[in-house]
């Protein structure tokens, strides 16, 4: 069954935050949920293989690439920050020596 | 003549194009009346997210296609759906309207390019109302997962209007759009379809490109149309189906050829609904299949019931998947703390709501290492099995039926527990698990508590056979 701990820990994997009293709140559900997904242990399955699926290679030829910078300033709009033409984001490289 | 707002697609198109002049009506005539009825009633039913002003360039183009084949000596080329209103589910792209989903993850993103499907509607010649509301990122089966409130189900608006695509079945039942295109992952188009009284269908996995759509689970999604009658939804499923490059899990025409046969025998999993469907429920289901004038039997689909948990575990996997793309960088909700890794948590946890981050959690469970092989893969075999059982299925019956929901629309807030609500949608995920063609038509009314409510038959046709759900779903509307 789900503990508070494990809750936090897929939590902090999926870049989420969850409160105190969520994290009680989730934590139930989830034991609920788990014990319904769960049933599925309990089904029989008869040499079941991979399925080759009907779709495969899905594959075309190079073609024509578009002019240069046609989509540019329409998806420019939408980066929460940018320069020019260039997404901002935080330093990530530090020029301080580490300690 | 019947209110123009109120017209199906056939109808609308027949008066758009009447040759006596009292009887004929303009594009712009269609499109202020179903625009009037959406903003009066949208403060009430909370229908459409935005309304969107009319698009004078396209009303002017439609009009003039349709006045050029009067006076053609070739006849007709506009296609039905040239001046036709349609309402679009709020996670299909139209360039430079905002797309949310739904979710303050994406309150405020403007589409950079059509979807496929809406391409395909423009060059039709089809024009857009408004976006429709819908549960967050299509996690729900009620549409009360929208970070812009509930909306409520024109039968009684003290009811959801069933989910995700509520809002698209709502705007088509309360008839503020004339036909409208919702998507589905688990019966997102069916079950509103169901508890909102009009026909929706789900067409087979790969034969509407997604290009453009805002993914959910991507091996179950699909685009479909939610409209008045069968034959409107027809005409809608036509025009956007095909192969698209920009979408390679698109499948070519005839892939599945052997499948499109005359309906003579009807098979029910009967053991499906067995002691959890009401007894007017189940009166007005018998008494639909009755009216389809086939020979109806029992089958046996023995992986249907545990199929529900292989859906969700599936379901939560791709989500968590599928939701890794929005992390605050490049577009949509951003938020800055500190260090980079604030900023991921800060927009994450701030954007995504509750329903959204539960599943998120759910879908890093099923696939952490050390639980992958028990849930993940086990559910990925329990699905090949259900696909066999359903192929085997389709050797002694042409055509699979079900009641669509359980029930008819439930109470907002009622089922405030999440796996309450995740076991309304037993029925319809069998669909997307298989990926067969699946369509919801109404069957009548059922009274709760004083109210008439709408519910719906189910049918279910082997792949690429839309076209036998098309022809029983005709033969069940007309003797409703």
């Amino acid at each position: 069954m789900a503990t508070k701990e494990e809750v936090k820990k897929l939590a902090t994997l999926a870049r989420i935050k969850i409160d105190d009293a969520d994290l009680e709140k989730f934590t139930s559900e989830f034991d609920a949920i788990l014990a319904y997904i769960g049933q599925l242990e309990k089904l029989e399955l008869s040499d079941v293989k991979e399925e080759i699926p009907a779709l495969h290679n899905v594959m075309r030829e190079d073609g024509k690439p578009h002019a240069p910078s046609a989509y540019t300033e329409k998806i420019v709009t939408q980066f929460p920050a940018s320069e020019k033409n260039a997404l901002v984001v935080k330093q990530i490289i530090s020029h301080e020596e580490i300690e | 003549m019947k209110k123009l707002n109120e017209m199906t697609i056939t109808e609308a198109a027949r008066a758009l194009r009447a040759e006596s002049a009292s009887r004929r009506i303009s594009v712009r005539e269609l499109w202020d009346a179903c625009s009037e009825i959406a903003k009066a009633k949208n403060p009430e039913l909370n229908v459409f997210l935005e309304i969107f002003d009319a698009d004078e360039a396209a009303i002017e183009n439609a009009q003039k296609r349709i006045d050029e084949d009067a006076t053609s000596a070739s006849g007709r080329s506009a296609p039905m759906l040239c001046g036709i209103p349609l309402a679009i589910k709020d996670n299909i792209l139209i360039e430079g309207k905002i797309v949310s989903a739904a979710s303050k993850m994406l309150a405020n993103y403007h589409a950079t390019y059509d979807a496929t499907v809406i391409k395909k509607l423009k060059d039709a010649g089809a024009l857009f109302i408004g976006r429709t509301n819908m549960d967050e990122f299509a996690l729900g089966s009620s549409t009360e997962n929208s970070a812009f409130g509930v909306t409520k189900n024109p039968y009684d608006i003290t009811r959801v209007p069933g989910g995700t695509s509520g809002g698209s079945a709502a705007a088509v039942a309360a008839h503020m759009a004339i036909a409208a295109l919702g998507t589905d992952t688990g019966g997102s188009i069916r079950c509103p379809a169901s508890y909102c009284g009009v026909v929706g269908l789900k067409p087979t996995y790969g034969v509407v490109s997604r290009s453009g759509v805002i993914a959910a689970v991507s091996s179950f999604d699909q685009v479909g149309p939610i409209t008045k009658t069968v034959e409107d939804a027809r005409i809608l499923f036509d025009t956007i189906r095909g192969q698209d490059t920009l979408d390679s899990t698109t499948i070519p025409d005839g892939l599945y050829s052997e499948n499109k046969k005359e309906i003579k025998t009807v098979g029910v999993p009967r053991n499906l609904f067995a002691g959890i469907l009401g007894e007017d429920m189940l009166e007005r289901f018998t008494s639909a299949l009755e009216k389809t004038g086939c020979n109806v039997v029992d089958i046996e689909i023995p992986s249907a019931k545990p199929a529900l948990a292989a859906y969700y575990i599936i379901n939560f996997a791709e989500v968590s998947t599928n939701l890794a793309r929005f992390d605050g960088m490049r577009y949509g909700h951003a938020s800055r703390g500190e260090t980079l890794l604030d900023d991921y948590l800060l927009s994450r946890t701030e954007g995504f709501g509750e329903e959204t981050r539960r599943r998120v959690l759910l879908g890093t469970f099923v696939l952490s290492s050390g639980y992958i092989d028990a849930y993940y893969r086990k559910a990925v075999a329990a699905r090949v099995q259900l696909t066999r059982e359903f192929n085997d299925a389709f050797k002694k019956v042409d055509i699979i039926a079900t009641p669509t929901m359980p029930t008819p629309a439930f109470k907002i807030g009622e089922k405030s527990d999440p796996l309450s609500l995740y076991l309304e949608d037993a029925f319809t995920i069998l669909a997307n698990l298989t990926g067969m063609p699946a369509i919801s038509i109404p069957m009548g009314f059922v009274e709760r508590e004083g109210k008439q409510l709408p519910v719906g038959i189910h049918f279910t046709a082997p792949h690429q056979a839309e076209k036998m759900l098309f022809t029983i779903g005709n033969t069940v509307e007309k003797t409703l």
